[in-house]
């Protein structure tokens, strides 16, 4: 009986371990202990004492370290913020400890990117406003992607590349004589940040963006960072309003300071600490967008179901005004989002339930109502010709209706337990592409294509 | 004789997609299957079948649930799904004409075979 309690206490010990880790789930560990029992029944049955099959069978589990890695690469949703995965050998610790300071530096370098225009006499004032517009992605992105470039080590070749399309960016927003106001200025000022956002991408998937994991792993840093960056504004926000009111209070005038200095600095310096915040932080509160997910998906269903039977119900036509189809653009790329984030979080392996339903209705009835309005808006396409703002309107909302079309396709199948879930994904993360070709296309074509108008 | 580790891990998928074809089954008994079919050649270490488990699930190529046996342990089954079986045969394809390539060398260079084919046994 001792020699069994004895062996019991050294698995209770292993379990321990194991379950200290959080690559490996409970289940996991359930699993891996039945088979160091089956392991040491059969060592045992082969005439080894109880101690002697314990060590042999810890020993041919493989080393924990190993083990967890393995875990980690496979489930990566578990543990997406840590980023140097357990007993990499390239991870000392000196390098987590310089990554504060690196973190400031590039930080710093953004906040100061945004000043360095002023130097050469385009100051901060209503003048060069088209001029800020443009460039707003080229102050605070390549120091966000100079960090993660140095904190995933990245080779030559990719610092080349993204160095590359850095340029590349920087000359398709200035090298075009367009007027400031024209339409594709507008456009490239949205349509840039979008592209270079997914050259970080390049950078935090550490050149390995080919990999549907580190994709996704993207998709929810994106999520988690715009989640950040929101509460660093609102207390920025708070900071602003302190630092005007004291001032105020003793008949000084700080808005200067503020306008010039304070919002432009801090909201650049803001975009390299949110990053660094997403990945440091992550394992201290639960991921933010999946939960923001589960609460408004069944609210945005219920809003598009209630205007699709209001719709019927008045038979009332959609005005289309020129802002209509931005309007709807932007609610599918809202149930886009839901549709992502609820995909990120989500257990793989689980059987559909309730919730998959419902996103599959959401995702019908936003695909109704796009179909209702791109009906509605053809005429006057048709009518009034192509301008640069209408092209990129349509593109988009042709763009994310076929994301969403053939994502209700894959869900459907999904949801009746003939498709595995990870279709989906490999779908959504594959599809990264499409959104900076198209990017791409708006930022260096339409110009040409359109006059610069 | 030691398999390498490269080879080792491009033929852990058909080989657990194949002894699962045969019917449902869980890790440790995969693992012994392995073991039995190479005469003990192919060695992997025990807790690195689990995550393969857990990706070919992913993929949709197994299903998994969890069994208690009356008298047993609570255990994870495995279970081949169409889309596996597909995989399979796709993997099959691909191994033939690997086997065939390897083959025509082998043949092409008759040097080699009758030293090696000593030394693979002397190393049983």
């Amino acid at each position: 009986m001792t020699v069994d309690s004895e062996l019991e206490g050294q698995i209770a010990e292993w379990r321990a371990y194991m379950d200290r880790r959080r690559e490996l789930h409970h289940t996991d560990a359930d699993e891996l202990e039945d088979h160091l029992r089956s392991r040491i029944t059969e060592l045992t049955e082969g005439g080894l004492r109880t101690d002697e099959a314990f060590l042999i069978a810890v020993k041919r589990m493989g080393s924990l370290d190993d083990l967890s890695r393995e875990f980690a690469r496979e489930h990566s949703e578990r543990l997406w913020k840590q980023l140097v995965l357990p007993g990499e050998p390239d991870s000392p610790a000196t390098r987590t400890r310089r990554e504060l300071p690196v973190m400031v530096l590039c930080a710093a370098i953004a906040a100061l990117a945004i000043k360095a225009p002023g130097l050469f006499g385009l100051d901060m004032s209503d003048d060069n406003g088209s001029f800020y517009a443009r460039n707003i992605s080229l102050f605070a992105l390549p120091a966000l992607a100079a960090y993660f470039a140095w904190q995933r080590r990245v080779g030559i070749r990719v610092i080349g590349v993204l160095a590359a399309l850095f340029v590349l960016g920087a000359v398709a927003a200035n090298a075009y004589p367009l007027a400031d106001d024209s339409q594709s200025i507008v456009l490239t000022a949205i349509h840039l940040p979008i592209a270079l956002w997914l050259v970080v991408g390049v950078a935090y998937a550490g050149g390995d963006w080919r990999s549907d994991r580190r994709r996704m792993d993207f998709i929810r840093f994106t999520g988690e960072w715009l989640i950040y960056f929101a509460l660093l504004a609102l207390g920025g926000g708070v900071l602003t309003a302190f630092t005007m009111g004291t001032f105020q209070a003793i008949g000084l005038d700080a808005e200067g300071f503020v306008s010039q200095w304070l919002l432009p600095c801090g909201a650049m310096a803001a975009v390299v600490v949110s990053a660094w915040l997403v990945e440091a932080k992550q394992s201290v509160i639960e991921n933010m967008a999946p939960v923001l997910t589960r609460v408004f998906t069944p609210l945005f269903a219920a809003t598009l179901l209630a205007f699709l039977v209001a719709f019927i119900w008045t038979s009332n036509g959609i005005d289309v005004e020129r802002d209509v189809l931005i309007l709807f653009d932007l609610l599918l790329v809202i149930v886009l989002g839901l549709l992502l984030y609820a995909i990120s979080a989500r257990d793989l392996t689980a059987r559909p339930g309730l919730f998959d339903r419902l996103q599959l209705v959401l995702v019908v009835a936003a695909l109704v109502i796009d179909v209702l309005v791109l009906v509605a808006i053809t005429g006057r396409i048709t009518e009034f010709g192509f301008s640069p703002n209408k092209t990129a309107a349509l593109g988009e909302n042709l763009i994310l209706l076929t994301n969403l079309a053939w994502s209700a396709w894959l869900f459907l199948g999904f949801t009746r337990g003939r498709l595995p879930f990870a279709r989906l994904e490999r779908w959504q993360t594959r599809y990264l592409v499409v959104y900076a070709a198209w990017a791409w296309t708006v930022v260096l074509a339409f110009p040409l294509v359109f006059d610069f108008r | 004789m030691h398999i390498t580790k490269d080879l080792v891990a491009a033929s852990a998928t058909p080989l657990v997609l194949g002894i699962l074809a045969e019917g449902e089954s869980y890790g440790y008994a995969i693992l012994k299957q392995v073991n039995d079919l190479s005469g003990g050649q192919l060695e992997w270490t025990d807790g690195l079948l689990y995550p393969l488990l857990h990706r070919l699930e992913r993929l949709g190529h197994v299903e998994s649930d969890w069994q208690t046996p009356p008298g047993g342990r609570r255990r994870k089954y495995y279970r081949i799904t169409e889309q596996g079986r597909a995989e399979l045969a796709e993997q099959r394809r691909q191994w033939a004409a690997v086997v065939d390539a390897l083959r025509g060398v082998w043949s092409a260079a008759p040097s080699i075979t009758p030293i090696m084919a000593p030394a693979w046994e002397a190393g049983r």
